[in-house]
């Protein structure tokens, strides 16, 4: 056992699936970021709103003004520097920490695949990916024939990333809700009824049940059957149908397409190589661009090298919070799709249709009371979001009472009235509102303010 | 590459898969909600027919007026009251349909901007040049503006009358009122015309699920109606729910005193036509998004929506109708039976923002994000 586990360790492969990872992972970031800009959303998330919404822990980190662009341009030369291999590991670093810092001025605009990015571009920091095919590798007059060779882990710890998040992904849809009521799906597939082709067929319930449960199947499979050369092709192809499909039906922006290239990634090393040398050979008349690069590199020294002694470790603690981390929901009572407990950062994708109608009541020592107009202090995608999650219910009432205490207010309380509706539910209230927000800190222990779900969602 | 080659057929098949099984299943299109019908129901016999009343009723009003300019009397004056109100009545049938042309042109915010701005009003009637078609002018138009002028400028009628015979500015009150009356004729015609014209067809067939198709637009629109015009501007703002004190003299028609529960009936009552998909002239209904919430989920029993919702709407109507004639006079005396009627209207707006915007999933204008 421990020979086997160290020949694994020593065993060495071609650097080529890293390279074309690290070009396919830092273009796809580089156009993510120019999108992020096109859209106007720099402005419309971080620069427009008067109040962010941070994560435990982080409210040290908000936007910075006009200076947030710098910030996406940062981000995105750093995307730009990974893709052609240049100074890797710093890049590497300065996009995780840029991209990170992004993410976590607003939880507002939270997704599982930013988490995804965020994740994967810091255990990448780690990992050989400038070996090949990279400006850091190339010396002029020095042919490589030779691939390079890389450890075989590096490779696959990202092969396990991935199929962490495709098998979590699965587990979190074997619940009653996504399983026996095919839902948010009965409700999300029958508004796509404009779509060509598809419409007609996206109004029939049984296309939801057929949706609900071949994605869960193919979730908890997918990992697996990458891993294998026989079932690799057809693996892949439902990669590329269901990334499409999703494409198609919702609005998921990169996601789709960061899965389907990173995906590329189990296949064969001879068929990366022979992926590069059709770059090379495309590439080549644009290799004057790269040159001067490469040349002042020559005098330089190498560049970081980090000891495994540091990478082990750093590796292993990554994948066993990465496993562990998704359970968290274990140790809160209550529904976690109704309190949201230990929700994010699990790779709990599309499982709910959840919304809600917060209005605040400010009262003050005198029992003077008023309720809130929240489009004074929130944009519409901040109430959207603020309306069914509690720490948002909870941050946004202390907002409200350090405004008003501001004003000159005396004994300000904060209390909501909250109704929520879960995946087709009718709305019930959410939020005791005879409790004063203002009152209550905000801990990652449970949130007891949450009133009963009243209902059972089984399953993981 | 093999890879290459697997693909498009692969592709090809799905696609073919899909489409066939569509057609296999024939009977599937019959029981497709019909929402061009929805946007019929609501255009030919909820919108126009609005619409054209109400130009009907303005240009009585504006018949009215003149007469009550030539000779200013109290059978003219009641007479202009009278016609004003009925204008009025309908118009609360059709402030909720910001959309098309009343949207571009800001059709609401012209005709019914409350409470009125008193100075503006005098101040445009002392000098004599205005453009009412400013923003600056929107809260000295429509009918709060009428309000004060027909039953404001005085303490009594005899005052009132006064103001439009023996008064130095009489003459250019006399004119701010046909102003008025006449800007409003004209903006409700341009209205109509659009609807009665290009609009309607391109309204009908707008029936996809994007951020600007009618199916959306009009559903949206009704629910920010009913949560802003009805529900917190006719109720919730003078009752004090947004304030530390009550604001009596923010109710609509403040200055007649006796209507503002007429109007807001009215208004509960057009919402709960428009949901049901009830026509105006009240003959018959045809389908609405109540309909289209029964389509689309397992309405029974607890679950019922389109059955909640008009209960809860109901229960405000009934609580409504406990309240004083005058809103300003209920707030005065008591008004815990406005915050009360207030939180019944309110409990609607969660069905509607909530569990009816959740059934139906439209694609919603102001939030422009990715999603995962």
């Amino acid at each position: 056992m421990k020979t086997s586990l160290k020949t694994y360790l020593n065993a060495k492969t071609s650097a080529a699936p890293l390279a074309v990872f690290r070009i396919g992972f830092g273009l796809m970031m580089f156009y993510g970021i120019l999108r992020f800009w096109a859209k106007g959303w720099i402005q419309s998330l971080y620069i427009d709103p008067q109040f962010h919404f941070s994560y435990y822990g982080f409210s040290w980190v908000k936007p910075i003004g006009e200076w947030t662009y710098g910030l996406f341009v940062i981000c995105g030369l750093a995307a730009l520097m990974i893709a052609i291999g240049f100074k890797y590991r710093w890049s590497m670093l300065v996009f995780f920490l840029s991209f990170t810092y992004i993410e976590l001025m607003d939880k507002t605009t939270y997704l599982n695949h930013y988490y995804f990015i965020s994740a994967i571009s810091f255990l990448m920091i780690f990992l050989p990916l400038h070996k090949y095919f990279s400006i850091d590798s190339w010396r002029t007059g020095i042919a490589v024939f030779k691939v390079p060779q890389v450890p075989q882990w590096s490779v696959d710890t990202i092969k396990l990333m991935l199929g962490i998040v495709y098998f979590y992904a699965g587990l979190a849809k074997i619940n009653s809700d996504w399983l026996i009521r095919a839902m948010p799906l009965r409700i999300w597939l029958p508004s796509k009824y404009d779509l060509p082709l598809l419409g007609e067929l996206m109004e029939q319930q049984w296309v939801a049940y057929a949706f609900s449960w071949s994605g869960m199947i193919y979730d908890l499979s997918i990992p697996f059957l990458l891993l294998y050369k026989k079932t690799r092709p057809f693996a892949f192809i439902a990669v590329v149908v269901f990334h499409v499909l999703t494409r198609v039906l919702f609005p998921i922006g990169m996601f789709p397409y960061v899965m389907i290239v990173s995906t590329l990634i189990f296949f064969s090393p001879q068929w990366h190589e022979r992926f590069i040398g059709f770059l090379k050979r495309v590439l080549k008349p644009l290799g004057f661009l790269f040159l001067p690069l490469s040349r002042k590199r020559n005098n330089q020294p190498a560049p970081l090298r980090l000891s495994s002694s540091i990478v082990a470790p750093v590796v292993v603690v990554f994948f066993a919070v990465q496993l562990l981390l998704p359970w968290r929901y274990l140790v809160y009572p209550d529904e976690l799709f109704w309190t949201e407990e230990g929700y994010r950062f699990s790779w709990r994708v599309m499982l709910m249709e959840k919304m809600g109608h917060t209005q605040f009541r400010i009262e003050d020592a005198g029992g003077r009371s008023f309720y809130v107009n929240n489009a004074d202090f929130l944009t519409p995608l901040q109430e959207k979001q603020m309306s069914f999650q509690p720490d948002f219910i909870l941050e946004y009432a202390h907002y409200l009472g350090d405004h008003f205490t501001g004003q000159g207010y005396d004994g300000i309380k904060v209390f909501a009235d909250s109704h929520v509706a879960l995946n087709g539910r009718m709305s019930r209230p959410f939020i005791d509102d005879s409790v004063d927000l203002y009152a209550i800190e905000e801990s990652l222990a449970h949130k007891n303010w949450i009133l009963d779900f009243e209902e059972e969602i089984d399953g993981l | 590459m093999k890879l290459r080659n697997l693909l498009l057929p692969l592709l090809a098949i799905f696609l073919i898969l899909a489409c066939s099984e569509s057609t296999d299943d024939g009977g599937s299109t019959s029981d497709d909600f019909d929402r061009k019908a929805l946007l019929e129901n609501a255009a030919d016999n909820i919108i126009i027919p609005a619409l054209t009343q109400l130009v009907e009723d303005l240009e009585d009003l504006q018949l009215a007026q003149q007469d009550f300019t030539a000779t200013p009397n109290t059978t003219t004056l009641a007479s202009l009251r009278t016609h004003w109100l009925d204008a009025y009545m309908t118009w609360q049938y059709i402030e909720m349909f910001n959309i098309g042309k009343a949207e571009e042109i800001l059709y609401a915010f012209q005709m019914n901007i409350y409470p009125t701005n008193v100075t503006d009003i005098n101040n445009n009637i002392a000098s004599g040049t205005y453009d009412l078609s400013i923003p600056n002018n929107n809260d000295a138009v429509g009918f709060p503006a009428l309000d004060y002028l027909l039953f404001g400028v005085g303490q009594d009628e005899t005052a009132i009358l006064t103001a439009y015979t023996t008064a130095t500015d009489a003459q250019n009150r006399k004119q701010y009122l046909a102003d008025l009356i006449d800007r409003m004729l004209e903006l409700s015609n341009v209205v109509l015309d659009d609807w009665n014209g290009s609009y309607r067809d391109q309204f009908v067939n707008s029936t996809g699920n994007t951020a600007t198709s009618s199916v959306n637009l009009l559903i949206n629109d009704f629910i920010f109606y009913y949560e802003k015009g009805l529900r917190a501007n006719k109720i919730g703002i003078p009752a004090g729910v947004f304030s530390t004190t009550p604001l009596p003299d923010r109710v609509e028609a403040y200055y007649s005193g006796e209507l503002s529960k007429q109007l807001s009936l009215a208004a509960l009552h057009a919402s709960e036509a428009f949901f049901n998909g009830r026509a105006f002239n009240g003959m018959g209904s045809g389908p609405s998004y109540a309909s289209y919430a029964t389509y689309l989920r397992n309405n029974n029993g607890s679950e019922d929506l389109t059955a909640a919702i008009n209960n809860q709407l109901g229960v405000a109507r009934s609580q409504m109708n406990q309240l004083d004639d005058n809103f300003s006079e209920q707030i005065s005396t008591s008004n815990q039976m406005m915050t009360r009627t207030y939180d019944e209207l309110q409990r609607a707006v969660v069905l509607l923002k909530v569990d009816l915007l959740q059934t139906l999933n439209i694609s919603v204008d102001y939030v422009d994000a990715d999603g995962d």
